[in-house]
C-alpha cells in the first residue's frame, strides 16, 4: 500500500507546486493522475520516486517512510531516458548489478521477449524508434520488480498506433507481477482503458480534485458503451475541474449520474 | 502471445520505417569516392606551379615547384637527417602531450564536478588562458634553461587548455535528464562517475584532446624556434637562414603528414570508447 499523507511541495522560488495531497493506492492497483499541465502531477511523482525532497507530509509504502530513491520504486520519465552508450539489452540491465550475471541475463531476455524486442537486443537507442524505446525504458523500470511503479506521462510523445500498443505491453508487464502503478497522464482515454481509478488534480496550488473508480473488466473493450460512458465521467469532471474551480465535486457527479439516469 | 506474433502486431508503421532505413553507420562504410574530389584543386595548383617553372615561365626560386621539394624530402630521408629531426620533434609533441593532457583531464575533471573548486580555480585558468602562450617563453628559458624542459613545458601549457575547457565543459553539459537514472537506481558516487558520467563525457573528451594535439603540434614550432639543433622547427629557421626554400616547404609537408597521422591514431586508439556515437566523427 502506497500513501501519500498531507503531502505538500513549494518550490525554493515560491511556487507552490503541491498542496495537502492525501491519497492511499492499494497494492496492485493501477491508479491514473489526471489534470491540465502544471497541477503539479510530475512533481508528485518525483517526489514519490524520491528525486525531489516533500516540504510537508509523508510517503510510506507499506508503513515505512520513503526518503530517497528507494528499491521498490521504480520511474519511467516522459521521455525513454535510455543511456546511449548501452546497447537495448545493457539498458534493461542497468538496475541489476546486483544479481548474477545468469539471473541478470534471464530477467533481460524475458523481459525482451515481453516487449517484443529480442531481436534488436545488441542495437543502441539510437537506431530505435520513439516507441521502441520507450517499451525499452518501461522493461528497464520493470524487470527490478518494483512494488511500486511510477509512469509520468510515458507515451505522451508517440502517435496513436503506437500507443495502443504500448497500452498492451504496459499491462503485459503489469500481469505478471501486478506492482501498485501511478500513472500520469492527460488523455482521458488512456487513464479509462489502463486505471483502475482516476484521480483529477488541479492546479495553483496542485491538489486533488475528484476521484472516479473505473471498475470495468479487463482486457477492456475500449469501443463498449461502458468504456464510453466513463470517458464521459471523466472528461466531465477534467471539465469542471478546469472551469469552475471552487465548485463541489461530489454535487457534479451527482447532476451527472442523474443526467445520464434520465 | 508469443514473441513473434505479438511483435509484428504491436508494431506501427513508424517502428517498421527506423527498422528499414539503413543505419548512418552502414552508410560510411562504403569508401566514398567523391572524398577524392578534395586532391583535385592542390594536385591542379601543383602540376600547373611545375609546368610553369619547367617551360620557364617562373624562376621557382622562392617558390620551389614539388618535384625539388620532393627531392629535398627524399635527400633528408636518404641521409637519415629526417628522421633526426622528426622523432625530436614527435618526443617533444608526445612529452608535452602527456603533461598537458593528463594536467588538463585532471583540473578540468575536478573543476567540472565540484562547484567549490570551480569557483576557486577556474578564475586563475582563465586568467593565465588569456595570457598568449608565447609570453611564457623567457619565463621558461630562464626557468628550465634552453634545452628540452623548457620545450616541453611550452607545449605542455599549449595542450593544457583546450583539454581542461573541453573536460570541464563536458563534464558540466552531461545531460542532468541521464544522472537522474542513476540516481534512481541509487547508484553511489563513484558508481556515478563510471556509469554515467564517465561515459557521457568521453566523446567530448576525445574532441578535447584532439583540439590539444592540433595546439601541440602548434607549440612544437614555437618551441623549435627559440633555438633547437635538431627538430622540424629546426629545418625551418635553417632553411630560413641558409635561403633553402625547398627545406622550408619539405618540413612544412612533414608537419603536415605527422599532424595528420597523430590524429588518425588518436582517433583510432579513442575509437571504441565511443563506438556508441556516431556524429563524434563528424563534428571535427
Ligand atoms: N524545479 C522547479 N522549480 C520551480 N517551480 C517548478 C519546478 N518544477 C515545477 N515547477 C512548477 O510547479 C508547478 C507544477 O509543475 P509540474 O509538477 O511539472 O506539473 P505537471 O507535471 O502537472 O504539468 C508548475 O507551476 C511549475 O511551473
Ligand atoms: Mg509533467
Amino acid at each position: 500500500m502506497l500513501q501519500l499523507e498531507h503531502l505538500s511541495k513549494t518550490y525554493a522560488d515560491g511556487t507552490r507546486a503541491l498542496s495537502d495531497i492525501n491519497l492511499s493506492v492499494r497494492e496492485g492497483e493501477i491508479v491514473s493522475l489526471i489534470g491540465g499541465s502544471g497541477c503539479g502531477k510530475t512533481t508528485l511523482l518525483r517526489l514519490i520516486a524520491g528525486l525531489d525532497r516533500a516540504s510537508g507530509g509523508a510517503i510510506r509504502l507499506d508503513g515505512e517512510a520513503l526518503s530517497g530513491p528507494h528499491p521498490s520504486v521504480g520511474i519511467v520519465f516522459q521521455e525513454p531516458r535510455l543511456l546511449p552508450w548501452l546497447t537495448v539489452s545493457e539498458n534493461i540491465a542497468f538496475g541489476l548489478d546486483h544479481l548474477s550475471a545468469t539471473e541478470r541475463k534471464s530477467r533481460v531476455r524475458h523481459a525482451l521477449e515481453k516487449i517484443g524486442l529480442s531481436e534488436h537486443a545488441e542495437r543502441w537507442p539510437r537506431d530505435l524508434s520513439g516507441g521502441q524505446q520507450q517499451r525499452v525504458a518501461i522493461a528497464r523500470a520493470f524487470v527490478t520488480n518494483p512494488k511500486v511503479l511510477l509512469l509520468d506521462e510515458p507515451f505522451s510523445a508517440l502517435d496513436a498506433f503506437t500507443r495502443a500498443s504500448l497500452h498492451e505491453h504496459l499491462l503485459g508487464l503489469w500481469e505478471e507481477t501486478r506492482p501498485t502503478v501511478v500513472l500520469v497522464t492527460h488523455d482521458v482515454q488512456e487513464a479509462v482503458t489502463l486505471a483502475d481509478r482516476a484521480i483529477v488534480m488541479q492546479p495553483k496550488p496542485g491538489r486533488i480534485f475528484d476521484e472516479l473508480p473505473l471498475t470495468l473488466a479487463r482486457p477492456r473493450d475500449k469501443t463498449g458503451l461502458a468504456f464510453e460512458s466513463s470517458v464521459r465521467r471523466v472528461l466531465t469532471a477534467l471539465d469542471h475541474s478546469l472551469n469552475t474551480s471552487r465548485q463541489q465535486p461530489q454535487r457534479e457527479r451527482d447532476r451527472q449520474a442523474a443526467a445520464l439516469w434520465w | 502471445m508469443s514473441g513473434e506474433i505479438a511483435t509484428s502486431a504491436w508494431s506501427s508503421q513508424q517502428e517498421a520505417a527506423a527498422l528499414a532505413a539503413p543505419s548512418p553507420a552502414e552508410k560510411r562504410r562504403a569508401f566514398d569516392w567523391r572524398m577524392l574530389l578534395g586532391l583535385l584543386l592542390p594536385v591542379a595548383v601543383a602540376l600547373l606551379w611545375e609546368a610553369a617553372v619547367r617551360f620557364g615561365l617562373a624562376q621557382g626560386r622562392l617558390v620551389p615547384p614539388p618535384s625539388r621539394i620532393a627531392a629535398t624530402l627524399w635527400a633528408l630521408a636518404e641521409t637519415g637527417e629526417l628522421w633526426t629531426h622528426v622523432w625530436a620533434t614527435l618526443w617533444r609533441i608526445a612529452a608535452g602531450f602527456a603533461l598537458g593532457a593528463v594536467a588538463g583531464i585532471v583540473f578540468g575533471a575536478l573543476s567540472g564536478a565540484s562547484g567549490t573548486v570551480r569557483r576557486v580555480l577556474d578564475p586563475t585558468l582563465q586568467a593565465l588562458r588569456a595570457i598568449p602562450s608565447i609570453a611564457w617563453v623567457p619565463l621558461f628559458i630562464l626557468w628550465l634553461g634552453i634545452f628540452e624542459a623548457s620545450k616541453v613545458a611550452l607545449i605542455a601549457v599549449g595542450v593544457f587548455f583546450p583539454v581542461y575547457l573541453g573536460i570541464a565543459g563536458a563534464i558540466l553539459s552531461v545531460d542532468r535528464k541521464l544522472v537522474e537514472v542513476g540516481h534512481v537506481f541509487r547508484l553511489s558516487r563513484v558508481k556515478l562517475a563510471k556509469r554515467i558520467l564517465l561515459p557521457a563525457v568521453l566523446p567530448e573528451a576525445v574532441i578535447a584532446l584532439r583540439s590539444g594535439l592540433g595546439l601541440g603540434f602548434m607549440f612544437v614550432v614555437a618551441a623549435e624556434f627559440m633555438g633547437a639543433s635538431e627538430g622540424l622547427g629546426y629545418l625551418l629557421v635553417d632553411g630560413q637562414q641558409m635561403g633553402k626554400p625547398d627545406q622550408i616547404l619539405a618540413a612544412i609537408i612533414a608537419f603536415a603528414l605527422l599532424g595528420k597521422i597523430a590524429d588518425s591514431l588518436l582517433v583510432l586508439l579513442t575509437k571504441p570508447l565511443v563506438r556508441w556515437q556516431d556524429t563524434v566523427r563528424e563534428r571535427l
